[in-house]
């Protein structure tokens, strides 16, 4: 044996992260489909808006949580699909990190992957819907951020246990998107305040419920993980 | 005499599936330095054991100890374990390098891309450490496998049909890799169907049948073309009932 340092449980999952970062990076198979299908669905909720019925500030919240829910599912999909082609999970599983570990790794990878969309998508969504840049956009970048660590941890969870099925495709999003539901509610109220150019201690409350959401859910989520993996 | 700690030890382990029962009561006992091929038809149950005992798949019933210790509670004893499938285990968008290198680091090993290299040039695949494993053919990317398995020095390695897809370069090489493993004192359990690959590497051999190991030898000095005979007879006889016929090949 080798003189070895067993790494921590960050360390592992930082690994693992950059590992299927570096898969996607070169595959670009999962970015390029959510990013499409994001910009698709701004082109056509734009085309469908009818400025004189309703305002700029009360359509782009919906817009942007219908958009980054389902693109979230797109990139979801992959994160442990590139696991099972060869069995990859395997080699993780006999290695000496924690499974736990494995999931912040996953759940890191995703994040990261869902941001990266978001860099498009936000300023997309202003461009299309005229709002304002500069402080309500980076509030709204900051509520965009909360929301994804909690439809992460969910949906980490949920691919894992899905991707094994028949029907992963249609499952992933049976399983998730209950649980986004909270998120979702949270983040659009606090959207919605934003845009309208409210005080943000306006949109204050629905903030403190999301981070409640996001730490419930990343602690239930990585505490169950392991679990998801029993055959 | 001390008695020791087995390398690996199996204690009335069981497991169902559903209504199935994949292996049954099986014990086993390895010592470190030892190599059991693990031979059995297909659908026998060796690779659920197998999996058992790398802590893959729980045992519905007995128990399952390396060293000692529980492989899925214990990082430090999974360390020691290295594991080589007919599945690949690899990503393959990434290098050949970079797979190995990616196991290397899981592993704590202090220089990944030298340790990596080194196990690439023990399965002779060094000159095609920059290719994706999608571009490489089946054998080698079995061979990368069988890298990314040993880059850590295990002192334990699992087989499961390890001489999938590799044609005999390939194989020598892993056949090469085993009997340094062996001779470092390394513990080897392999599961294959290929009774001639087996003995080749093998100290003890042992035949399952429907979940059950119903036969056990010694190697040494085994008649490699009688045992093949009799391990035929007790698959064709599909329950073990010929296991009696191998008695004294071992002698």
């Amino acid at each position: 044996m080798t003189e070895a340092r067993l790494p921590g449980t960050f360390e592992t999952a930082w690994l693992v992260a950059r590992k299927d970062l570096a898969i996607e990076f070169r595959t670009r198979t999962a970015f390029l489909s959510a990013l499409v299908f994001s910009v698709l669905a701004l082109c056509i909720f734009y085309f469908t808006w009818d400025e004189s019925i309703v305002t700029a500030a009360d359509r782009a919240p919906g817009v942007l949580w219908v958009v980054l829910a389902f693109s979230s599912l797109l990139g979801l999909q992959r994160s442990f699909g590139v696991e099972e082609q060869d069995r990859g999970i395997d080699a993780l599983l006999v290695s000496p990190i924690s499974r736990e570990s494995i999931y912040l790794g996953k759940a890191i990878g995703n994040l990261i992957f869902l941001a990266a969309i978001q860099v498009v998508v936000i300023p997309a969504l202003a461009l299309f819907y005229n709002l304002r840049l500069g402080q309500p956009m980076a509030i709204v970048s900051g509520i965009v951020l909360l929301a994804v660590i909690g439809i992460v941890a969910v949906g980490t969870l949920f691919s894992a246990m899905a991707v094994n099925t028949r029907m992963a495709e249609l499952l992933l999003p049976l399983l998730s998107l209950p649980f986004f539901v909270p998120i979702l509610m949270d983040a659009a109220q606090a959207t919605t305040r934003v845009l309208a150019g409210r005080p943000v201690s306006e949109s204050w409350p629905w903030l403190k419920l999301l981070i409640a959401f996001d730490l419930v859910f990343v602690v239930a989520c990585t505490l169950a993980f392991p679990f998801t993996l029993e055959e | 005499m001390v008695p020791t700690t087995p390398a690996v030890e199996l204690s009335g382990v069981t497991r169902v599936f559903g209504r199935r029962r994949a292996v049954h009561d099986v014990h086993l006992s390895l010592q470190s330095g030892e190599c059991l091929a693990l031979f059995g038809p297909n659908g026998a149950g060796k690779t659920t054991l197998l999996r058992i005992v790398a802590g893959l798949l729980r045992p519905t019933k007995g128990t399952v100890s390396v060293g000692g210790r529980s492989l899925r509670d214990d990082a430090a004893a999974r360390a020691q374990v290295g594991v080589i499938s007919h599945q690949t285990m690899l990503y393959r968008a990434l290098t050949a390098a970079e797979n190995v290198e990616f196991a290397a680091r899981m592993y704590g090993v202090s220089d990944p891309a030298a340790a990596a290299q080194q196990a690439m040039t023990l399965m002779r695949i060094q000159d095609r450490a920059r290719t994706p494993v999608r571009a490489l053919s089946r054998g080698l990317q079995q061979r990368v496998s069988i890298a990314r398995a040993i880059v850590h020095r295990p002192t334990l390695v699992l087989l499961d049909e390890p001489y999938t897809g590799l044609d005999a370069a390939g194989a020598a090489a892993l056949t090469d890799m085993l009997h340094r493993v062996r001779a470092a004192g390394g513990t080897l359990l392999l599961v294959t169907h290929n009774v001639d690959e087996g003995l080749a590497v093998a100290s003890h051999a042992a035949v399952m049948v429907s979940g059950r190991i119903v036969r056990r030898d010694v190697c040494a000095g085994l008649d490699a073309r009688a045992y093949l005979a009799a391990y035929r007879s007790i698959v064709i006889g599909g329950d073990g009932a010929a296991a009696p016929a191998l008695t004294g090949i071992a002698s």
